[in-house]
């Protein structure tokens, strides 16, 4: 049986709220799949029941949230809603434009990264490959103490 | 069409022209094509064997004469400088207000008007999580709403360009305000600024709004109802900027947006319009990038081509409907969040690009759109710009001042080339809305924003301080303005209440008229949304009416 952690990372890569723009999502979605990571991707407007049932389905160990237009400010919401269905293990990144003032509330929220615009291939490859890793380390804690 | 140079008579020429390509070649050694973000290849030196003039008059001419190259008037900047047409757009109507008499009284001649997200998205200020409400735009759901926006505001006096795909609520509701004022529809005057719906099927996701029959259906209801009763309003403003922003080239957005343009006209002739009656009040709205020479060639060549489009191929007579009018707009995705002061030196030579193009309205971005919503202040800079580029700068002096330059004539006959087979393209896919359908143009812009990254990524394309020059640095950026959130949820409130007390009976009939015109083949549904808005049904109710009766959008493409 081949091991979990051989298995490539899983990552949605989607957009919440109101805002249409996806060149930055599409490109990030492109970077991951290069990489070898296995990308479910949707189209902007996403609602956040919509995204935690299909971060569910689909078993994503990472989930990246983009978002031009002001829409990180429901992020936390969704990190409520991912830790009341039991997906507390899934990593989140956002990335996009966040104003600086607003960043701490998404990172104690528990957003793991924040990217601006200008953000480099390799550094949102590592970071998720990483946090994909984390995400199952995390999973199998949980599941370890689950099933005594 | 490509245009070989003519051998002029120059005695001596080819002798100095080799000397010259020796003494280049031996300082410079091997050297690598250089590019454009078109994908034409740039040379060292341009001369007359690139452009010399033969076909002045073909492809040239003057200023107001066809095929408008230099420019679609004869006087252009000399005689009336670009309409300054500041994209605003921020949290409730009487925010929006202030705003807006601010920049009247400072002298504006046109405003503009951008709704919030929620409204872009078809849906009401009370199904949307508050927190989301009027960061990018203004919540405008009803006639009362607008009345608000306007409130002083002298609709028929001033232009306002409405930024609102189809079903043009913010139009309806300004008539509404227009009726209740006593102003004549007539002397209204204005752009549904992104009517638009093909571009925003490709490029902004339109798709969750409308069908795209029913979009298609929709906006030719709206040109003839316009024609009919709002004659100074432009109901057509085809959109080349959501594609650019989305990665397309600046070649490949010229060709897109003309195919567009080519497939409104043709829906009309269709629908039996006169072309002469509607072609006059097309209008453009394009992205203008830091590439300076290929944007200024891209919007040369495309008046040229636009000339010979509507007169030959469209068959329009009347001279009015060959001129390109366009509006421009700074394009957002140059700019940096690293050292975003330099943001007013990119946004500066945007915007030259586009004066020195000629174009008749320009939007100039603030220098921290690429970290939060422009603040009052940065919006302040990025209108000094344009007041500076015209006063100080006196960019308006000479009409085409780039004109005849051998680089720029070469380039502009490029770009027309590159254009013409974009076009070509298209229309052997069957023209835009069936290439649009089949995801083709969507596919040719991802690959052009990936191939752009791509060059971006390895360094062979140099953004200042972000793959080259980075420095240590501190935010210089004023933190972001959001709206009051009590005020905001105040306006939520009033808005809920408004749509109990108002006559439900009058309500239903209006929603049912609008239903049946859908349902028709010859009941006008523009004409229905107007009376729906003003027996008080909102934007929200319009767009679900009509989903239901036209269809729900869906993704064309995805990845």
């Amino acid at each position: 049986m081949m091991k979990v952690d051989a298995l490539p990372i899983r990552v949605l890569v989607t957009k919440i709220g109101l805002d249409g723009h996806d060149r930055g999502s599409r490109i990030v979605a492109a970077y991951l799949r290069d990489a070898g990571m296995e990308v479910i991707y949707t189209p902007p407007w996403q609602t956040i029941p919509g995204v935690v049932k299909l971060a569910t389905e689909e078993d994503v160990d990472v989930i990246g949230i983009s978002s031009l237009a002001t829409d990180h400010l429901i992020v936390p919401k969704m990190m409520d809603a991912l830790r009341t269905t039991g997906l507390g293990h899934v990593r989140v990144i956002v990335g996009g434009i966040v104003p600086d003032e607003e960043k701490a509330a998404l990172l104690a929220a528990g957003v793991s990264r924040i990217f601006g615009p200008g953000a480099g291939r390799e550094e949102i490859v590592d970071c998720v490959a990483a946090l994909g890793q984390q995400s199952r380390a995390a999973r199998s804690d949980e599941f370890s103490e689950a099933t005594p | 069409m490509t245009r070989t140079a003519i051998q002029l008579p120059l005695p001596g020429f080819e002798q100095a022209q080799g000397e010259w390509r020796a003494q280049y070649a031996r300082q410079i050694g091997d050297e690598k094509a250089t590019r454009n973000r078109s994908g034409i290849e740039i040379q060292p030196l341009y001369s007359p064997r690139d452009w010399n003039g033969e076909r002045y008059l073909e492809d040239l001419g003057f200023p107001g004469q066809f095929p408008f190259t230099r420019g679609i008037y004869p006087t252009m900047h000399r005689g009336r400088t670009w309409t300054q047409r500041q994209l605003i757009g921020l949290g409730t109507p009487e925010d929006y207000n202030r705003r807006v008499r601010r920049i009247i009284d400072a002298g504006a001649t046109a405003i503009s008007l951008l709704p919030c997200c929620s409204g872009f998205r078809g849906i009401d200020c009370d199904e949307v999580d508050p927190v989301l409400l009027g960061t990018c735009g203004t919540v405008i759901n009803t006639t009362d709403h607008m009345d608000s926006a306007l409130d002083g505001v002298p609709i028929g006096e001033i232009s306002t360009a409405m930024n609102d795909p189809s079903p043009f609520t913010l139009l309806a509701f300004t008539l509404g305000v227009a009726r209740r004022r006593g102003i004549d529809w007539r002397s209204v005057t204005g752009t549904s600024n992104q009517s638009d719906y093909i571009s925003h099927f490709i490029a902004n996701h339109q798709f969750y709004r409308l069908s795209l029959p029913g979009s298609r259906r929709v906006l030719l209801d709206h040109i003839e109802f316009c024609r009919r009763h709002v004659p100074n309003w432009n109901p057509v403003s085809v959109v080349g900027q959501h594609m650019q922003q989305a990665g397309a080239t600046p070649a490949e957005t010229m060709g897109f947006t003309l195919s567009t343009a080519i497939q409104y006209a043709e829906d009309c002739i269709a629908r039996g319009m006169d072309i002469d009656d509607v072609l006059r009040r097309f209008t453009f709205f394009f992205d203008i990038s830091i590439s300076l020479f290929e944007e200024v060639a891209k919007f040369r060549a495309g008046r040229r081509i636009w000339a010979r489009i509507a007169r030959d191929r469209l068959g329009a007579k009347d001279p009015a409907c060959w001129r390109f009018k366009f509006h421009g707009q700074t394009s957002g995705v140059d700019l940096t969040q690293q050292q975003p002061l330099n943001n007013i030196a990119r946004v500066s030579i945007q915007a030259i690009a586009g004066i020195l193009s000629g174009l008749q309205s320009l939007h100039t971005d603030a220098y921290d759109e690429a970290i939060a919503c422009p603040s009052e202040e940065t919006a302040r800079v990025a209108v000094a710009t344009q007041n500076i580029l015209r006063d100080e700068a006196r960019l308006c002096d000479v009409i085409d001042p780039l004109g005849g330059s051998y680089y720029v004539e070469r380039l502009t006959d490029q770009m027309e080339a590159e254009i013409e087979g974009v076009i070509a393209k298209i229309d052997a896919a069957g023209g835009m809305y069936k290439a649009a359908e089949a995801g083709l143009v969507q596919t040719m812009i991802g690959e052009s924003a990936l191939a752009f990254q791509e060059q971006v990524d390895t360094g062979a394309r140099k953004i200042v301080g972000v793959n080259c020059y980075q420095i240590e640095e501190d935010p210089t950026v004023p933190p972001a303005e959001r709206p009051d959130a009590e005020a905001m949820l105040r306006h939520v409130e009033r808005f809920k209440a408004f749509k109990g007390e108002r006559s439900q009976r009058e309500v239903a009939r209006a929603l049912d008229a609008l239903a049946r015109a859908a349902n028709s083949t010859d009941e006008n549904v523009f004409e229905k949304v107007v009376e729906a808005t003003e027996a008080g049904v909102t934007h929200g109710e319009v767009v679900s009416c009509l989903r239901r009766e036209l269809g729900f959008g869906h993704p064309l493409i995805v990845a």
